[in-house]
């Protein structure tokens, strides 16, 4: 009885000085603090040093450790997608081997996380994944609160709508009193609640956490309409049953610029990965492809093209890389056109037409800034 | 008396096995604070470097998204803070209709598990051992996708006798619509409810006093259900009328629709922790001696009033602990809802996790809800088992 309650008094009056510590670090004052201060100073220079984040560090981090940590989707076909061989494939996962060309020369020094919508932020803030490409939509709180930074724009979508061929349904006002399929975690859930919301319709939300779940939940007949992004309501629909039997409604409820998104707070970084995008799209511009590069790079005579290539300036040094980075991402993985064709292009099932996403040249957003 | 003093002096307290035993348990704690602060203080500094702070505040916004079933009227024009209460009931409907049938099911489990009729007997047996070895995990989407999601469709619905629509948008029941008396009727439920209680206590007492043993269970139901219903006939209006499900549009509307992911996940918890809870039973049949059953039977008592007078109060004080863990488990596990798509409360936290990025502050909220949730099951089971526990006199 006695060592018990010597025990349980020592034990509290241990936790109260602990519980005092912690107080003194705010309030101050009393020798408690400087174990305190201490541990404050210690622990970020320790994570400066191992964190991956911080200015300039991503860089050599991802150097250090030989190959690009890329959190990307593995369910959207196009985009993101596991294919049969176990190859990810996809313009998203091209922009991850690009990345990997420019800063490696080696378009095979990526590892390929597969992240779902709702862990995909927490994976990039954490550190666990160096960039995130899985279409995400760019907007103004995820550039803000969850402490990122959108590079560019990779694909300018739209929210759309597809219901079964045979349901008669033509228009939003048509699923009034209806259930609809979605995937938390994603602007879609939101964009959702607010058209209907606009247009006074009223209609069940049926909720899952990945985009298997809620396209299985669709094929089973759960819900009247599923929603997502037109490009993924095109690629999932090449996946389901009877693709014939989905129509994809004329509707767009929404803009949805994605791209690729790095942490905050590493401006090379953050650069770098900007300009990967701009890379494949003045590589397009400019005519010069993967099967091409080279005869052009031995030829060229256009100052922004030779820039590009690394034939002259220091491009690639500015941006903390080799001068041939623009060269590597046009040779091993290719320019935006050849990387959209192999995935979205007219010879594959998940065919979406250019529309917005042609070059500015052609009526489209696609736009590079001058490479000077 | 100095042979005394030497002797204390002999063993110096860093040899003291009692004083050890006490530094080393403060060493212990101080260490783990130490680990603690270092933990917390590093997740401060990482946030604040990407400029994120560690805030609640977030919860009184706007939540923005729409939640299939909840028990309030919720809108997106709701904050986060209702959209965590939203799961938190789900949760706990779940949880309370999950305990309360599994208990029901779980005890013809066990006992039927030890019947003496071979057929009744092998089978519970065997529902036993398959159960017990599935993943829950595995045996909720079994559920979800195999069973609920492949009813028909709505306009296929199968009809039950009594109006019972089973479709795979859910099963959809008659329900009760209150009407303008419906308060007044409430009123004479507790009125009810308080006579009932009287009543019990009148008999109980009568019965201690006397000896006799009137049917105090039959009473007190009676009381209620006949003031129940002089209340029912008397009101100028009936309280509640019955709603029917019907077929309009694109859904079923009126009566009361359970989706699909609310009856999965029940189905599958209740079947799971059932088979458990029929072990748990089982065991404690057991542990009631076999004199005890022969004495009652010796007595002239049939088998039903031996299980419910004399095997089952003696046997409660061995099943209450391990049942306890088993209704802990039921709640917990009933976060697999995420599987299924039933917005619960792991469920939800998660999408406002998703849509404000405030990954802390979510798991730190769900973890301390959980807590609780254990916390007071556990407590209130605790309670009960002091209250039926042996009284050694």
């Amino acid at each position: 009885m006695r060592k018990t309650f010597w025990i349980v008094s020592l034990l509290i009056a241990a936790s109260l000085v602990f519980a005092a510590c912690g107080g003194g670090a705010v309030s101050g004052g009393g020798e408690t603090v400087t174990v305190v201060e201490t541990v404050i100073v210690e622990v970020p220079a320790e994570g400066a040093v191992v964190a991956p984040s911080g200015f300039g560090v991503t860089l050599e981090t991802v150097r250090a450790r030989g190959n690009l940590i890329c959190g990307v989707n593995s369910q959207v076909p196009g985009f993101g997608y596991i294919d049969a061989d176990g190859n990810f494939s996809g313009i998203d996962v091209d922009y991850c081997r690009a990345l990997a060309a420019a800063i490696f020369g080696d378009a095979t020094k990526v590892e390929f996380r597969p992240v779902t919508a709702a862990e995909r932020f927490t994976a990039l803030q954490s550190g666990e994944i160096d960039v995130l490409s899985r279409n995400t939509t760019w907007s103004l709180v995820r550039d803000t609160e969850l402490g990122g930074n959108f590079t560019a724009t990779t694909f300018y979508d739209g929210q759309g709508m597809m219901v079964p061929a045979d349901s008669g349904i033509n228009t939003l006002q048509d699923l009034a009193g209806g259930t609809i399929c979605v995937q938390t975690g994603t602007t879609t859930e939101l964009n959702l609640a607010d058209v209907m919301a606009s247009l006074g319709v009223s209609y069940t939300p049926a909720v899952f956490e990945d985009a298997d779940a809620t396209f299985a939940a669709y094929a089973e007949e759960r819900c009247d309409a599923v929603t997502t992004d037109k490009s993924g309501l095109v690629s999932r629909r090449t996946v389901l049953a009877d693709p014939s039997a989905h129509v994809i409604m004329d509707v767009t409820m929404s803009k949805e610029p994605l791209g690729p998104m790095v942490r905050h707070g590493d401006d090379q970084w953050f650069d770098i990965a900007q300009w990967t995008v701009f890379a494949m799209i003045a590589g397009e511009e400019f005519g010069v492809t993967s099967a091409n590069v080279d005869s052009i790079r031995s030829s060229a005579t256009n100052p922004e093209i030779r820039r590009l290539l690394g034939l002259e300036g220091d491009m690639g040094l500015k941006l903390g890389l080799d001068n041939d980075w623009g060269y590597n991402i046009i040779k091993l993985v290719g320019n935006y056109e050849e990387v959209y064709n192999r995935s979205l292009g007219p010879d594959t099932p998940t065919y979406i037409p250019r529309g917005l996403n042609s070059l500015y040249t052609e009526g489209g957003l696609l736009y590079a800034p001058p490479v000077r | 008396m100095q042979e005394d003093t030497r002797q204390k002096a002999a063993i110096p307290f860093w040899r003291d096995e009692r004083i050890l035993n006490i530094l080393g348990q403060v060493l212990f704690v101080v260490a783990l604070l130490f680990v603690a602060s270092l933990i917390y203080q590093n997740m401060r500094a990482g946030l604040a470097r990407q400029g994120i702070s560690l805030t609640y505040g977030f919860l009184s916004g706007i939540s923005g998204f729409d939640i299939s079933e909840t028990l309030f009227a919720y809108s997106r024009t709701s904050s986060y803070w209702q959209a965590y209460q939203a799961g938190l009931l789900n949760t706990l409907s779940v949880s309370i209709v999950g305990i309360i049938a599994s208990t029901i099911f779980g005890v013809i489990l066990g006992v039927a598990r030890l019947s003496t009729n071979f057929l009744i007997n092998r089978l519970a047996a065997f529902y036993l051992e398959l159960i017990r070895n599935l993943s829950l995990l595995v045996f909720l989407i079994f559920w979800y996708l195999g069973v609920f999601l492949k009813l028909p469709r709505v306009r296929e619905a199968v009809i039950w006798p009594g109006d019972i629509y089973l479709t795979n948008r859910g099963v959809g029941i008659p329900w009760g619509l209150p009407t303008d008396s419906y308060p007044t009727f409430r009123l004479i439920l507790l009125v009810g409810l308080i006579l009932a209680v009287v009543v019990f206590l009148a008999l109980r007492s009568y019965s201690k006093r006397t000896g006799r043993a009137p049917l105090t269970t039959v009473w007190t139901l009676l009381t209620f259900i006949g003031v129940a219903l002089a209340g029912w006939f008397i009101l100028p209006e009936n309280p509640l009328t019955l709603d029917i499900p019907i077929i309009e549009g694109l859904n079923m509307t009126g009566g009361k629709v359970l989706s699909p992911e609310f009856m999965a996940l029940t189905s599958g918890l209740v079947l799971y922790t059932s088979a458990f809870i029929g072990e748990v039973v089982r065991s404690g049949i057991l542990a009631v001696s076999k004199g005890q059953v022969e004495a009652s039977r010796a007595l002239g008592l049939n088998a039903f009033q031996t299980l419910r007078l004399i095997v089952f109060p003696q046997a409660m004080r061995v099943i209450i602990p391990p049942l306890t863990s088993q209704y802990l488990n039921l709640i917990k596990n009933s976060s697999l809802a995420i599987a299924v798509g039933y917005p619960d409360l792991f469920y939800i936290s998660n999408t406002i996790q998703n849509q404000t990025g405030r990954a802390v502050e979510m798991i730190s909220m769900v973890m301390f809800t959980y807590l609780m949730f254990s916390l007071i099951t556990s407590a209130f089971m605790n309670w009960y088992n002091q209250r039926i526990k042996l009284v050694e006199r």
